[in-house]
């Protein structure tokens, strides 16, 4: 029995010794395998007297169990080993930055329009577009803007050529869709527009927003409710909102909107000029000769319609010092509007 | 607008101060565009005058005056080159303070005292710039303090005022309106017509009646035209911003800004015969008093008398019957020409005046007399001289004031509220309009001052300004609850852009208008130019986004940007005039293909990235999509397509040409793509099929095909070839090269077959293959690669 104890010391050194899964088994087999010493105790058990052989049996068992026991530790020691070595074999710097693309982003003017189309698409109001190049008709005389009339120097057209211009404002949209639709008529039209002037403050090309509502029961008093809660909205803050009485040939009454400067908060400062006020929009009620022009009964129906100047808006609300910049298109610029 | 507050105060003087009257004005629609004091705040200057000039010993530029400021003989160091012994000036005496809190203190000039300072309008801060010292008028009163003198506790108001308020280009319009927004009465300053003293008329004959309604004119003889302006009447110009001419030019410019009537006085002795209101000849010739000779146009309103043309009627005078220095009788005019009729008349002359500006929005048509009697009085006041009879001639029917009937209820539905009866009464009739009740509501007539009068509207623009805009209320606005119809197969224009602003696009936002050059390089053939560009480079209407696109990616190309990725919506114009206009998306990309990053080797963009990103865009279109190679200018020929969908050509994507390239000084390729808006807002709604519970089978095949068989004919091919069986199909391999003739090309191909009721049978799979290779060899010449 020296030898068996012999045996369990060799082979538990040998366990312990063992450095992978391959070593470990080749241990195994070497011991408890079908031709391993141990087995081979077992097998030799035959050979001893009946009352030796219990005893002898119940020892090499014990040893048996003990190595088997040992070896399964070893192995679930030298298993998790090998992941520990995978995991920091694996371990990558995930400070990196990742694969791919970068994020484009939109315009500041789509993202202003966008913006302004939501606010109004979400009470049911229609989003049209209309021809930049627009006819004589439609840009001025159905808005009531005769030829030599003298607002027709507050727009400065460009011509195609005789009777053909590129709109001068986003109103001629409100004419096509009176000529074509009936009321009760609820619709805003984004776009470019067009006027012949080029300066610090002015480009050749800008865009504009026309609302227009027509229903049987709008009154001025639902035009100031309508802009006030959309300028409150746009800029997201409880601004305060003065009508000014103004003139527009296609409007009577007629309104400008100015809002208290959102810069300096009503303070007075260079954006404002002084005034604590920001010219933001223009407004009014349809005038009759514009339904006139469209066949709209004036007694059923009426209307207001406003203009908003978009570079404008998103200059106030982001910030932009540069109207040229807008049409420079310098990444620099346009990524800050992601 | 520019005007007095003292003056428009001797007309209606409010308890209110500027401040409040500027908001005042303002918010009645008379927007005030500056309101400045006419001088700067300063103290100690006094009327002097110059009693003698000497030359300073040591020093070139400066004189050493003797000056009176009726106290004492002061002696002052000035460098003025005007400063002359007898001229009066204003003198800053010792103590005083100029503008800017600039003390006058006793000081030496180059070794002489000096007492004070002689001042020029500029350093009373009474002009921007002036050149040598402010004089005064010969009889100004020595010692006299100057802000007393020339009345400088005073205020400039200039008004920006909008087209339909030609009523407000007046004192005496503005006076109204701050009556009636005060509620204080408007009266007229009362003056006495003037006799004929003797009977002096001139013959009116008026040609065109439609032109000019109404003329009146009045004969003055033996003026002093050498009288000078008296420093009231130059005061209240140049507060307006008019230089002072001679005293009747004076006078005339005086009326025209009291009253809104522009009046014109000429020679007497320079007109032969009587006045002829008529249209021009054409080509007839008149010399206007800037000195600019013109051409008339037979469609022209002139004044003339019995042998040529005097004067652009209601626009500019002419310089030969002008009023000069040698003028002893005048023929004064004062006329109504009707609004319509003079409108953008100035304008095709390249003239804007004082006249036309007024005459274009509508000249009060019943002031010409008053105004006549109003200079004819001034004048004999200032220059002496005795009038004839005022001559009045109507050449057609004079407009008559409107009735336009008010509803209350009309009030109440546009307003959003009910005005008060009195209210509505006092505010129309301190409008200086005719009101009584009629009915449920009043009859109004309109005042031969407010062109912008005629409608009910116009009434309540008129009730709602003077009321208030911001008094009236203010309403959240309500309405049926109604669920807007959205089609689903409308896939709106917000989700294309941010499906590219995913895909790593940056929206640019360029002009329509494109550099003709740039065009020439790109269109192909469309393009419309405008009449009056702003510039050369910004001349035609873009008949592509490529342009724009273009220059955006050269501006950033050379401001270092290594990785571009473009897109833009817009119009672009075809044809003649109006045209098509067609709503495109143009892309464009170069540079990196991915950002730099330790990741990245740093390659290039090629063909395909931008043909993925325009597959993914169309991939959610309900119709059939195919690339079929072509070439348009600009782009390269061997790498661009034109894109067919449903059999219609609807644009194209390709390489830019690289002579394109070199020109535009791109360091790499640059790829684009241009396509109809309209096929990218056309979703496909999705359609369910049941899941076939059968497996696939799938062969793979690798044929050989000549170089030029494109791999869309080849995909097409397979298609007709394999059977409604054929459930998907990849191409996923092309091979050039080692063990196949050069000529010629291997493409291997995925199929997947699959039936929906049934798993197919081996047999049935090979059949379709087989009919698959078979095909591809008839129609393209292909052979089965081993």
């Amino acid at each position: 029995m020296q030898n068996l104890e012999a045996l369990r010391a060799e082979a538990a050194d040998k366990i312990a010794a063992a450095e992978d899964a391959q070593a470990l088994d080749q241990v195994r087999v070497e011991y408890l395998g079908k031709k391993g010493c141990i087995t081979e105790l077992l097998k030799g058990l035959g050979a001893l007297s009946a009352e030796e052989r219990p005893a002898a049996g119940a020892e090499i068992n014990k040893v048996k169990q003990a190595l088997s026991e040992q070896i399964n530790e070893r192995k679930a020691l030298l298993e998790q080993a090998a992941i520990d070595a995978r995991l920091a074999a694996e371990t990558i710097d995930v400070t990196l930055p990742g694969r791919g693309q970068d994020l484009g982003g939109l315009h500041p003017v789509s993202r202003t329009i966008e913006r302004i189309s939501e606010f109004f698409a979400n009470i049911g109001f229609d989003i049209v577009e209309g021809p930049e190049i627009e006819d004589d008709y439609h840009n001025f005389e159905a808005l009531n803007i005769p030829a030599h009339h003298p607002a027709r120097a507050m727009h400065d057209t460009f011509y195609v050529e005789e009777g053909t211009v590129l709109r001068t404002h986003t109103s001629p949209v409100q004419v096509r869709v009176m000529e074509s639709q009936t009321p009760p008529l609820k619709l805003i039209c984004p776009g470019r527009v067009y006027r012949c002037d080029s300066d610090l403050t002015h480009t050749p090309m800008f865009h504009q927003v026309e609302g227009l509502l027509v229903t049987e029961y709008c009154s001025f008093a639902d035009l100031k409710g309508m802009l006030e809660s959309f300028l409150r909205a746009f800029f997201e803050k409880e601004l305060a909102v003065r009508f000014r009485p103004s003139y527009f040939p296609f409007t009577e009454p007629s309104a400008e909107v100015d809002i208290q400067c959102v810069m300096c908060g009503g303070e007075g400062c260079r954006v404002c000029s002084q005034t604590g006020w920001i010219e933001i929009l223009g407004c009014g009620m349809v005038h009759p000769k514009v339904f006139e022009y469209s066949k709209i009964d004036t007694e059923k129906y009426t209307g207001f319609a406003f203009g908003l100047g978009v570079e404008r808006l998103a200059m106030l609300r982001y910030g932009v010092n540069d109207l040229r910049l807008f049409f420079e298109n310098d990444l620099r610029f346009l990524a800050q509007f992601r | 607008m520019k005007f007095s507050e003292k003056w428009l105060r001797e007309w209606v003087n409010p308890e209110i101060d500027s401040d409040t009257l500027a908001a005042q004005l303002t918010m009645a629609g008379l927007e005030v565009d500056a309101l400045e004091p006419v001088a700067g705040a300063f103290s100690g200057v006094v009327v002097a005058e110059i009693l003698s000039a000497e030359p300073h010993p040591d020093a070139q530029k400066l004189q050493v005056c003797k000056v009176n400021d009726g106290v004492e003989t002061l002696q002052i160091v000035c460098g003025a080159a005007n400063a002359r012994p007898g001229i009066k000036i204003p003198c800053a005496r010792v103590g005083a303070v100029l503008p800017g809190d600039f003390k006058i203190k006793k000081a030496k000039l180059r070794g002489v005292e000096s007492f004070g300072m002689l001042c020029a309008e500029q350093e009373l801060g009474m002009a921007e710039s002036s050149d040598g010292l402010m004089e005064l008028a010969a009889d100004a009163p020595v010692g006299t303090d100057i802000r007393e003198y020339l009345q400088l506790d005073d205020n400039l108001f200039e008004l920006g005022l909008t087209p339909n308020r030609a009523d407000c280009l007046s004192v005496r319009g503005i006076a109204r309106e701050v009556a009636v927004l005060n509620k204080i009465p408007f009266v007229e300053p009362e003056f006495a017509p003037v006799a004929a003293a003797i009977e002096d008329v001139l013959p009116v004959q008026i040609d065109a009646g439609e032109d000019c309604p109404r003329y009146v004119g009045r004969v003055v003889r033996g003026i002093d035209i050498a009288k000078p302006s008296p420093l009231w009447l130059q005061e209240k110009l140049r507060r307006s911003g008019l230089r002072s001419i001679d005293a009747v030019v004076d006078i005339t410019n005086l009326v025209l800004l009291e009253l809104g009537q522009p009046m014109h006085a000429f020679d007497l002795e320079k007109l032969s015969g009587g006045i002829v209101v008529r249209k021009a000849t054409e080509g007839e010739k008149l010399t206007l008093l800037d000195e600019q000779e013109i051409e008339l146009r037979a469609d022209s309103l002139v004044i003339a008398d019995q042998t040529k043309p005097l004067a652009l009627a209601g626009i500019m005078g002419g310089l030969d019957s002008s009023v000069g220095d040698q003028t002893r009788d005048l023929f004064l005019e004062a006329a109504f020409f009707a609004p319509d009729k003079l409108a953008g008349r100035a304008r095709s002359y390249g003239l804007h005046t004082d006249s036309s500006h007024r005459f274009e929005r509508g000249v009060d048509y019943a002031l010409a007399e008053r105004a006549i009697e109003r200079a004819t009085q001034l004048i004999i006041e200032i220059c002496g001289g005795q009038a004839g009879p005022t001559i009045k001639q109507n050449g057609a029917e004079i407009p008559e004031p409107q009735a336009i009937t008010l509803r209350a209820a009309r009030i109440k539905r546009m307003l959003g509220m009910s005005l008060p009866n009195d209210e509505v009464v006092n505010i129309i009739s301190g409008l200086g309009l005719d009101i009584k009740a009629e009915g449920e509501g009043w009859k109004v007539f309109s005042a031969s001052w407010r062109f912008d009068i005629a409608i009910e509207e116009d009434l309540l623009e008129e009730l709602a300004r003077i009321y208030g805009y911001n008094r009236l209320p203010v309403t959240p606005m309500s309405a049926n609850l109604e669920i807007i119809p959205k089609p689903e197969k409308l896939r709106p224009q917000s989700q294309i852009r941010r499906q590219l602003v995913a895909r790593g696009y940056q929206e640019a936002v360029t002009y329509s208008f494109i550099d003709p050059a740039l065009h020439e390089i790109v269109s192909e053939g469309g393009g419309i130019e405008l009449m009056n560009p702003i510039s050369a480079d910004m001349a035609i209407m873009r008949d592509s986004l490529f342009p724009g696109l273009l220059k955006t990616a050269e501006y950033n190309s050379k401001r270092q940007q290594q990785r571009v990725r473009l897109f833009e919506i817009g119009l672009r114009f075809n044809g003649k005039a109006a045209g098509e206009q067609i709503p495109t998306l143009a892309g464009l990309i170069t540079g990196r293909r991915s950002p730099e990053s330790w990741n990245e080797s740093g390659e290039l963009v090629d063909f395909f990235d931008l043909k993925g990103d325009l597959e993914a865009l169309l991939a959610l279109s309900p119709s059939s999509v195919s690339y079929v190679a072509g070439s348009r200018k600009a782009l390269h020929p061997g790498q661009s397509a034109q894109i067919v969908v449903s059999d219609k050509a609807v644009g194209w994507i390709g390489a830019l040409h690289p002579s394109v390239q070199a020109k535009l000084d791109m360091p790499n390729s640059v790829y684009l793509f241009e396509i109809d808006l309209a096929v990218l807002t056309e979703n496909r709604v999705p359609k369910f099929e049941p899941l076939s519970k059968f497996p696939e089978v799938r062969r793979d095949i690798a044929v050989i095909v000549p170089k030029a068989v494109a791999a869309q004919a080849l995909l097409d091919c397979v298609k007709k070839a394999a059977g409604e069986q054929l459930h998907n199909l990849r191409l996923f391999d092309i091979y050039q090269g080692k063990g196949i003739d050069p000529e010629r090309k291997s493409i291997a191909l995925g199929l997947t077959f699959r039936d929906s009721s049934r798993t197919l049978n081996e047999e049935e799979v090979s059949q379709s293959v087989a009919a698959v290779v078979d095909a591809l060899q008839q129609d393209l010449g292909a052979t089965l690669r081993n």
